[in-house]
C-alpha cells in the first residue's frame, strides 16, 4: 500500500503543466499466451501536453497504443479519457470521442486519394443518411463542400501537401504517407493524438518538418499528443514527459532531462550498459 | 485533345462530370436512350433491356463485393425476392408497379442483412459459403412455399400498366426499365462522394484501421449488403415485369457467378466497370450466337457443332480479359481516354 502511496508521489506530473489530466491509464496489464507485453502500467497525459512513451523494441509500446484505442482488451486496469472510464467503449466510440491516431505501420487506404483518405477521418462526425447520400441532394452537398472546404483551408495548407491533394496514396513516400496519416488523424477533429513512431524512417529534414507540425498542433490546435517514438532527439526537444517502458514496465517517468539520464533508462537501452555510446546518441539526436 | 482542367471552387471540383465533354457526353448518351425505342427493333430492345437489368443487379453486387470487400454469392436469391414479391403484389394487389418495384427492394434489403449478420465475423470464401447457403434456403421457399410462390410451376404475372395502358413488348417495358436504371446508377456514384461510400471503401482495405477512424463495422456492413441486395431485388422485380413468369430455376446460383464474374471482367470498385462487365457477360454470349447464326445458310449443321465452341470461346475471352487486364475493362477504358486527352503530346 505505502509503496504505491510513494510511488504516486514521485510520478507525479511537475508544477509546470499542471492543467488538466486527459488522458489515463491506470494499472495496465496484457499478455499474449507468456509474452506480459503490459504490467501494470500506469501513467497520466495532462492535456495540452506533448507526453512520449519510449522504451527498447518489444517494450510494449504499440500495445499500450492498441489497449488506449480500444483494440486490445487488457486483463487488469482501466483507461480513462476526458474523466471518464472507457474500458467498456468500442474503439469507433472512443474516436467519436476525440482519440485519434495514427499506425507504427501506415494505416491507409491505398485505392483512395489523399483528399477522401483525409475526408475519412471526419467520418464519426457527419451525419449524411442513405437517401441524402444515394440522392446527393442539399444536406449531403453542403456537407461534403464545408467539408472539402475546411480540409482544403485548414489541414492541407498546415502540412504542406498541396500538391499530393489528388494523388493515390499507394503512390507516395514513406515520409508524405506519414503526413497524410496525420492529416486523417487531425480531420478527426480530435481532443488527443496517439502517434506510433511519427518520424520512423524519415530523413533529417522530413523529420524537422514533422517536430513542427507536432508542437504546432499542440500550441496552435491545442490538440494533446501522446507519442511513441524512437529519436531521442525529437523526443528530448518537444516532450513535457517521457514515460519510459521496459519488458512491459515503467521504469520511470518524468521531465525529459530526468528520463534521459536515469541509469535504468541508459541500462535498459543498452542492455549491458555502455553509458557513454547512449549519452553520445542521445546528444547525436538533438 | 485536353491539358489538365481548371477547377474554379471546390464544389466544382467535387462534381460527377467534372468537364464540360463529360457533361455533353452524358446529355447524347441520355438522348440516345430516349431515342432507341423508335429506331430499332423489338430484338434489340430486348436485348438492351435484359443488359440494363443486369446492369442494376450487377452494380448492387459490385458495391457489396467491389466496394466493401464482401463477397457474395446470393445476389440470384436475392433477385428472386424481388421477382416474387412484386409478382405476388402485382397479382394479389394491383398496386402500382413503383410501389411494388419498391417493396421488392426494401424486402431484398431486409433479407440482405440477415444474411449479411455472419459478416462481421467471418470474410472471404466462408462469407460465400455462407451466402450460398442462404441461396439454397430462398430457393427451398420459393419451390415449397406453394400458397404464396406457386410451387416449382412458379407464378405468371399481369403486366405493369402506366397510365391505363399495358406494358407488354420489349419497347413498352423499356420504359420502366431504362429510368429506373439511369436513377439507380446516379444513385450508386453519389453514394461513393460521401461518408458511405468512403466508409465501404475503408473496410475493403483494412478493416481494423477503419473502426479506429469511428466507422462501426457491423453497422456499415450491413448497410453494403443492404443497399446491395435493394438493388438485387429492384432488378429482380424489373426482371419479373419484363418475362412476367417466375419459377424457382429463373435465379440459379449459376447466375449469382454470372455477376460476380461481371464485376472482375468489368472492374471491381468501379461503377463503370459494373455497367461494361454486365454489357460484355450479356452480349458476348448473344454475338458469338448471332455468328454462329449467320454461318448456318452457307453450313447448315454449324449450330449443332458450334454451340459447344461458342461456350469455349466466351470463357476464353473472358480469361484473356483479365490477363491482359486485371483491373478490368474500366481500366481499359479508362486507358483509351488518358490517351486521347494527352494525343498527340504524350503516349
Ligand atoms: N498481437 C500480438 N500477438 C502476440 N504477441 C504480441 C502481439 N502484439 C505484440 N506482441 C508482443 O508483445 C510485446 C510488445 O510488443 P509491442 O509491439 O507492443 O512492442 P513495441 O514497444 O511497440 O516495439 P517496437 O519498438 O519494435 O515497435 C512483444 O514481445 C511482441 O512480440
Ligand atoms: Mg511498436
Amino acid at each position: 500500500m505505502q509503496t504505491t502511496e510513494v510511488s504516486s508521489l514521485t510520478t507525479s506530473p511537475p508544477p509546470t503543466l499542471a492543467g488538466q489530466e486527459i488522458l489515463s491509464v491506470d494499472g495496465l496489464s496484457l499478455s499474449f499466451g507468456g509474452v506480459k507485453a503490459l504490467q501494470h502500467v500506469s501513467f497520466s497525459v495532462e492535456e495540452g501536453s506533448v507526453t512520449s512513451v519510449i522504451g527498447p523494441n518489444g517494450a510494449g509500446k504499440t500495445s499500450l497504443f492498441n489497449s488506449i484505442s480500444g483494440f486490445y482488451t487488457p486483463s487488469e486496469g482501466n483507461v480513462n479519457f476526458l474523466g471518464k472510464n472507457v474500458n467498456k467503449i468500442a474503439p469507433p466510440d472512443r474516436a467519436a470521442m476525440g482519440m485519434a491516431r495514427t499506425f507504427q505501420n501506415i494505416a491507409l487506404f491505398k485505392g483512395m486519394t489523399v483528399l477522401d483518405n483525409i475526408k475519412l477521418g471526419r467520418h464519426a462526425h457527419l451525419k449524411t443518411n442513405i437517401l441524402e447520400a444515394l440522392f446527393y441532394f442539399g444536406p449531403a452537398q453542403r456537407t461534403e463542400a464545408a467539408l472539402r472546404r475546411e480540409i482544403e483551408e485548414k489541414i492541407i495548407d498546415f502540412l504542406e501537401i498541396d500538391h499530393i491533394r489528388n494523388s493515390s496514396v499507394g503512390a507516395l513516400s514513406y515520409g508524405l504517407q506519414k503526413r497524410v496519416e496525420l492529416a486523417r488523424a487531425l480531420a478527426m477533429q480530435p481532443k488527443i493524438l496517439l502517434l506510433d513512431e511519427p518520424v520512423a524512417g524519415m530523413n533529417r529534414e522530413e523529420t524537422e518538418d514533422m517536430a513542427r507540425f507536432i508542437l504546432d498542433v499542440k500550441e496552435e490546435w491545442g490538440v494533446t499528443v501522446l507519442m511513441v517514438e524512437h529519436d531521442m532527439g525529437l523526443v528530448m526537444d518537444i516532450s513535457d514527459h517521457v514515460v519510459c517502458l521496459n519488458f512491459g514496465q515503467v521504469i520511470t517517468q518524468g521531465l525529459p532531462d530526468e528520463v534521459q539520464g536515469h541509469p535504468d533508462v541508459i541500462s535498459a537501452y543498452l542492455g549491458s550498459g555502455d553509458v557513454t555510446a547512449l549519452r553520445k546518441k542521445f546528444k547525436e539526436g538533438r | 485533345m485536353r491539358i489538365g482542367t481548371a477547377k474554379e471552387n471546390y464544389t466544382a471540383d467535387e462534381a460527377l462530370f467534372d468537364t464540360n465533354i463529360q457533361r455533353g457526353w452524358m446529355i447524347a448518351l441520355m438522348i440516345a436512350l430516349f431515342a432507341l425505342p423508335f429506331m430499332t427493333g423489338q430484338y434489340a430492345i430486348y436485348l438492351v433491356c435484359l443488359v440494363m437489368i443486369n446492369i442494376v443487379s450487377t452494380t448492387g453486387l459490385n458495391i457489396l463485393t467491389g466496394f466493401t470487400g464482401l463477397v457474395s454469392l446470393g445476389q440470384a436469391a436475392f433477385m428472386g425476392v424481388g421477382a416474387y414479391t412484386v409478382a405476388i403484389m402485382e397479382i394479389n394487389l394491383g398496386t402500382p408497379f413503383l410501389l411494388n418495384l419498391l417493396i421488392a427492394g426494401s424486402g431484398a434489403a431486409l433479407v440482405g442483412i440477415v444474411v449479411g449478420l455472419p459478416s462481421l465475423r467471418v470474410k472471404g470464401l466462408y462469407l460465400a459459403i455462407a451466402t450460398i447457403a442462404a441461396s439454397v434456403i430462398l430457393h427451398f421457399i420459393f419451390a415449397n412455399w406453394t400458397s404464396m410462390t406457386g410451387g416449382v410451376s412458379g407464378l405468371s404475372m399481369p403486366p405493369a400498366s402506366l397510365f391505363g395502358l399495358e406494358l407488354v413488348q420489349p419497347d413498352q417495358v423499356y420504359w420502366i426499365i431504362m429510368p429506373i436504371t439511369v436513377l439507380m446508377l446516379f444513385g450508386a456514384a453519389n453514394l461513393f462522394r460521401t461518408r458511405i461510400g468512403r466508409a465501404f471503401i475503408a473496410i475493403r482495405d483494412r478493416d481494423i484501421s477503419a473502426e479506429v477512424l469511428g466507422i462501426r463495422l457491423l453497422r456499415f456492413k450491413l448497410l453494403s449488403f443492404a443497399i446491395s441486395s435493394f438493388y438485387a431485388g429492384v432488378a429482380g422485380g424489373l426482371w419479373a415485369y419484363f418475362f412476367r413468369v417466375i419459377t424457382p430455376e429463373s435465379f440459379p446460383l449459376l447466375m449469382s457467378i454470372f455477376f460476380l464474374a461481371a464485376i472482375i471482367v468489368g472492374g471491381m470498385g468501379s461503377i463503370l466497370g459494373g455497367i461494361l462487365g454486365a454489357t460484355f457477360m450479356t452480349m458476348v454470349p448473344e454475338i458469338l450466337k448471332m455468328m454462329v447464326g449467320v454461318l448456318s445458310p452457307i453450313w447448315p449443321d454449324a449450330v449443332a457443332v458450334m454451340s459447344p465452341v461458342r461456350v469455349v470461346v466466351f470463357g476464353a475471352l473472358i480469361i484473356f480479359f483479365l490477363i491482359f487486364e486485371p483491373d478490368g475493362l474500366a481500366e481499359i477504358w479508362r486507358n483509351i481516354r488518358r490517351f486521347f486527352h494527352l494525343w498527340p503530346f504524350k503516349t
